[in-house]
């Protein structure tokens, strides 16, 4: 028996080369990076679609573009896309690829629970998106505030669709965290000590553990909303003595540290690019560490700050008004680090140092907007208020986007092998820096104005039209910046390989090695002597050979799999199969289908030899 | 890790300690959040119900189609037996674990077979408790009470089948031959879910159970 | 000096069956307490007044021994790396706060005002 399976996985060893079964049996997380990035870019793309139809509706005053309830579709799935199928799996996509990388391993911890994490996301995803085919997208709100979310108030299977598809996100992200923890905490190269990880390896870190922390709670009220639309209970419906109001804190008990979860990677990747193009080591490693590890502890204690308007007391507002206050100050030191940084610095203005210093203008500006809300009377003024919708898009848009952006011309020469083209990614960011502002920053005065969010339309005569036309041009500008940056990609891709090892002269581990990698990362596990291994490398040597392609016989790596597939499946059924909790219908057969093929998954993986 | 095995069979780790109990004390923290979210919710609700039956306290229910008067629903011994045998089960799998580190392969498989034992003695109690409950007109939905209750009892027991579920399997790699000391570990990640799942209900036994 | 110490304690203090036994003891003991407790509270008599306005704080910290012995000696976190420990009782803490900011967020939410 034992010589079959070896002969087995010996065969399919040799199959996971190419083609399309390889993608689906992969375990490599630099395959699995790219998948997590190819998925997340097209959920974006319809995410930034949604967003222009909105643009589009609001563009005059009593427009009929789209009807009052598609809208509320729109803006229910721009916030939840952008959120969860965005930008949190576009994180995750450089936690894949640069995690392991940076920290000098060949692969994650678990490498079959990564590609598990990945199929469930997808499946999460396209889950949520499904409804639209049943003219049934989520239409509540991507906070699904109850008890709008009841099954009085949202008959149709909209709500039921977010609420299956956002507990299927979560698994898929506690996965994650889990593989992602374990990787940081012990599969580091040696010499590389805690306080000599890189500071987007620390970030990620960071978010790990708000995601292991955060999601159980959000999981938690989903499946209470989940039984109160399907099986008779009140948890937040007030005719059984229900209170809505702990749905709000449930949710933003998650919801803020949430916001952690989609800023602090993007803090790291700014906190790589500004040094190597700088050409100047991170101002205050120690303090950027321990303001991520403040800013991350601070945020489980101000999710009440989201909730000012429901009346909490003055005790309660008071409390969370000075904890939220009291993150600026973390806050505040990672910006005086990164200009810090830059200070005195050789600058290099290539395209990634575009993006983080508009990263880092953009995100003042969020900031302070911020700072204003938790001021409780300022808050009660700008709630509901376009106000608000301006703030978060400066810190996601102008934060987690931008850096984002800039990760991608960063690191995107490492994971193509081909590097963008120079001229069209400065185009992309002025386009997208002009487009952005234009957008966003007019929505501070509409909000100070009186112009309420998530209303499909504005009667004429209130003010209103001129800033709002204007955003609509800037929306449009943004279109075309995504659309130069598509463009650039897709040129990149057609042309045969021409990046360097090393393109930027970066200080991290990930340089060290050909672009794209190989299957196995790294030769020899390499040596750390400090956070910037390969300047003290070229220091030492002068410059640094370009390392050339090598064999790599004899290094053990993990076998391909697709039961990691097989248990995301069942996972997607499981829960799935609540959909059609009806009453005389057997909706549990699914589910228990699903609860079956699951546990098949797990046991043919947990047997079969992991390689 | 100490164990000169271990280190031969997997590379080393950067802690020197064992990935996959990283892992699972991870998996454990987060799950922390999951039940303090179910437990708050328990007690925010307290005392909210609109209609019974309650807890301790007589109360107006609706039974048989119609209002009437009905008791408080706990079976106070009934929970402290299984209680006991949940405390009894957590002493058993550490003793199991003892015997799969020397090798003692009686002592192995006699304590995790008492484990397994009395983790389907506690599902079994409570599939009793939940049936009772229904037949004294405290359905699902009833009232907020009914609901936070087999909500958080619920998640808690399924938690509990799963880790019978993880027992059992190793129970029979164990029977079989499969869990040889320098696999112990195998046993240890269990036993250690297993734990947990014990010290969340040693947390609901008193503030669900005896505080009124 | 965390893998020496860890190393260390694991070579002279392994706990044995014996210690397992005590500390299940401990732990049955507890639960009667428990129970007694709840029962002097509740039922009509002499102690009743003296147990019934203290029995929260009672099982509360009944409950938290007989967790703090089970995650300690059955979990092994006094033996086990630090890191264990840490990844146990951070989140319990978070996990407390949230709980007792909820039940204070509800209680003023409840009062009359
Ligand atoms: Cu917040």
């Amino acid at each position: 028996m034992a010589t079959s399976v070896l002969e087995h996985s010996a065969v399919h060893h040799a199959e996971a080369k190419s083609g399309l079964w390889s993608w689906i049996t992969t375990v490599d997380h630099k395959r699995i990076g790219i998948l997590y990035g190819a998925s997340a870019f097209l959920f974006f793309l319809l995410g930034g679609i949604e967003a222009f139809v909105i643009r589009l509706q609001l563009m005059t005053a009593d427009n009929t573009l789209v009807s009052p309830e598609f809208y509320n579709q729109l803006f229910t799935m721009h916030g939840t896309t952008m959120i969860f199928l965005g930008v949190m799996p576009l994180s995750a996509m450089f936690f894949n690829y640069f995690i392991p990388l940076q920290i000098g391993a060949r692969d994650v911890v678990f490498p079959r629970l990564n590609a598990f994490s990945y199929w469930v996301f997808l499946l999460g995803g396209l889950f949520i998106n499904a409804g639209f085919f049943f003219n049934a997208w989520p239409n509540a709100g991507w906070f699904g505030y109850a008890n709008l979310t009841s099954a009085q108030y949202s008959p149709g299977l909209n709500t039921d669709f977010w609420v299956i598809g956002l507990q299927i996100l979560g698994i898929a992200s506690i996965a994650a965290a889990v593989n992602f923890f374990v990787t940081i905490i012990n599969m580091r190269a040696p010499g590389m000590t805690l306080l000599r990880m890189p500071m987007f390896v620390w970030m990620s870190f960071i978010t790990q553990i708000l995601l292991l922390l955060a999601f159980p709670v959000i999981t938690v009220a989903l499946v209470f909303l989940m039984m109160d639309r399907h099986f008779g209970t009140h948890f937040f419906i007030p005719a059984g003595g229900g209170d809505p109001i702990l749905w709000q804190h449930l949710f933003w008990i998650f919801g803020h540290p949430e916001v952690y979860i989609l800023i602090l990677p993007a803090f790291g990747i700014v906190s790589e690019i500004l040094p190597v193009f700088s050409r100047k080591p991170l101002f205050g490693y120690t303090a950027m560490v321990f303001s991520g590890v403040f800013i991350a502890f601070l945020g489980f204690g101000v999710w009440s700050h989201h909730m000012f308007a429901t009346g909490m007391g003055p005790f309660a507002d008071a409390f969370f008004s000075l904890s939220t206050m009291l993150i600026a100050v973390p806050t505040g030191v990672k910006i005086f680090n990164w200009i810090g940084t830059i200070w005195g610095g050789s600058l290099q203005f290539k395209t990634p140092m575009y993006f983080a210093l508009g990263f880092i203008a953009m995100f003042i500006i969020g900031g302070l907007s911020g700072v204003m809300h938790s001021s409780p009377p300022a808050d009660l003024q700008q709630t509901d208020t376009y106000f608000v919708v301006a703030h978060f898009h400066y810190v996601l848009f102008g934060g987690s986007i931008f850096a984002l952006t800039g990760g991608a011309y960063y690191w995107l020469p490492k994971m193509t092998g081909r590097m963008l083209n120079e001229t069209a990614g400065k185009i992309h960011f002025w386009l997208m820096l002009i487009g952005f502002n234009l957008t966003f920053a007019p929505m501070h005065i509409l909000g100070l104005n009186g112009m309420p969010r998530r209303v499909y339309t504005y009667p004429a005569g209130l003010g209103f039209e001129f800033w709002n036309g204007l955003e609509t041009v800037g929306a449009a500008i943004i279109v075309v910046s995504q659309l130069v940056f598509i463009v650039n990609l897709i040129v990149s891709l057609r042309r045969p390989r021409n990046a360097p090892a090393d393109p930027w002269h970066g200080a991290t581990l990930e340089w060290s090695i050909p672009s794209p990698p190989q299957e196995f990362n790294f030769p020899e596990v390499p040596e750390v002597k400090s956070s910037i291994p390969l300047w003290d490398l070229r220091r030492e040597l002068g410059s640094l050979p370009e390392p050339q392609r090598v064999s790599g016989a004899g290094i053990h790596l993990p076998n391909p799999s697709y039961y990691p597939l097989v248990a995301a499946i069942g996972v997607f059924v499981t829960l799935g199969g609540i959909l059609f909790a009806q009453p005389h219908f057997p909706w549990y057969v699914i589910t228990l289908t699903g609860v079956a093929v699951l546990f098949y998954g797990v046991y043919r993986w947990a047997f079969e030899p992991a390689g | 890790m100490s164990d000169a095995a271990a280190h031969a069979m997997h590379p080393p780790t950067s802690t020197g300690l064992d990935n996959r109990k990283v892992a699972i004390w991870a998996f454990i923290g987060s799950e922390c959040l999951f039940f303090a979210s179910l437990i708050s919710t328990y007690l925010v609700y307290k005392g909210k119900s609109l209609v019974g039956p309650l807890p301790h306290e007589a109360s107006q229910c609706m039974l048989h189609g119609q209002m009437q008067r009905c008791e408080g629903v706990f079976e106070v011994p009934l929970v402290t037996a299984g209680t006991a045998v949940l405390l009894f089960s957590s002493f058993f799998v550490v003793l199991a674990l003892y015997g799969a580190q020397k090798g003692n392969r009686k002592m192995l498989l006699g304590w995790l077979s008492a484990t397994v034992a009395c983790g389907l003695f506690f599902v079994g109690m409570q599939v009793y408790e939940f049936t009772h409950f229904y037949h004294k007109g405290m359905g699902y939905g009833t009232n907020l009470f009914s609901s936070t209750f087999f909500t958080l009892t619920g998640f808690h027991g399924s938690h509990v089948t799963l880790g019978v579920i993880w027992l059992s399997t190793i129970l029979f790699l164990a029977a079989r031959g499969k869990l040889p000391p320098e696999k112990a570990l195998n046993l240890e990640l269990a036993a250690l879910y297993w734990h947990f799942v014990d010290v969340v209900w040693i947390v609901i036994f008193p503030v669900v159970y005896l505080m009124r | 000096m965390d893998a020496h110490v860890t190393v260390h304690s694991e070579e002279h203090s392994h706990p044995t069956p014996g210690l397992y036994f005590r500390v299940a003891l401990i732990l049955f003991f507890l639960t009667a307490a428990e129970v007694a407790a709840f029962e002097l509270a509740r039922r009509p008599g002499s102690l009743q007044s003296v147990v019934g306005p203290v029995v929260v704080p009672i099982l509360l910290v009944l409950s938290a021994v007989k967790f703090a012995l089970v995650a300690m000696f059955y979990m092994h976190l006094k033996q086990d790396s630090k890191l264990f420990a840490t990844l146990f009782v951070f989140p319990l803490m978070i996990a407390a706060v949230i709980i007792i900011a909820l039940i204070i967020l509800f209680a003023y939410w409840r009062m009359p005002h």
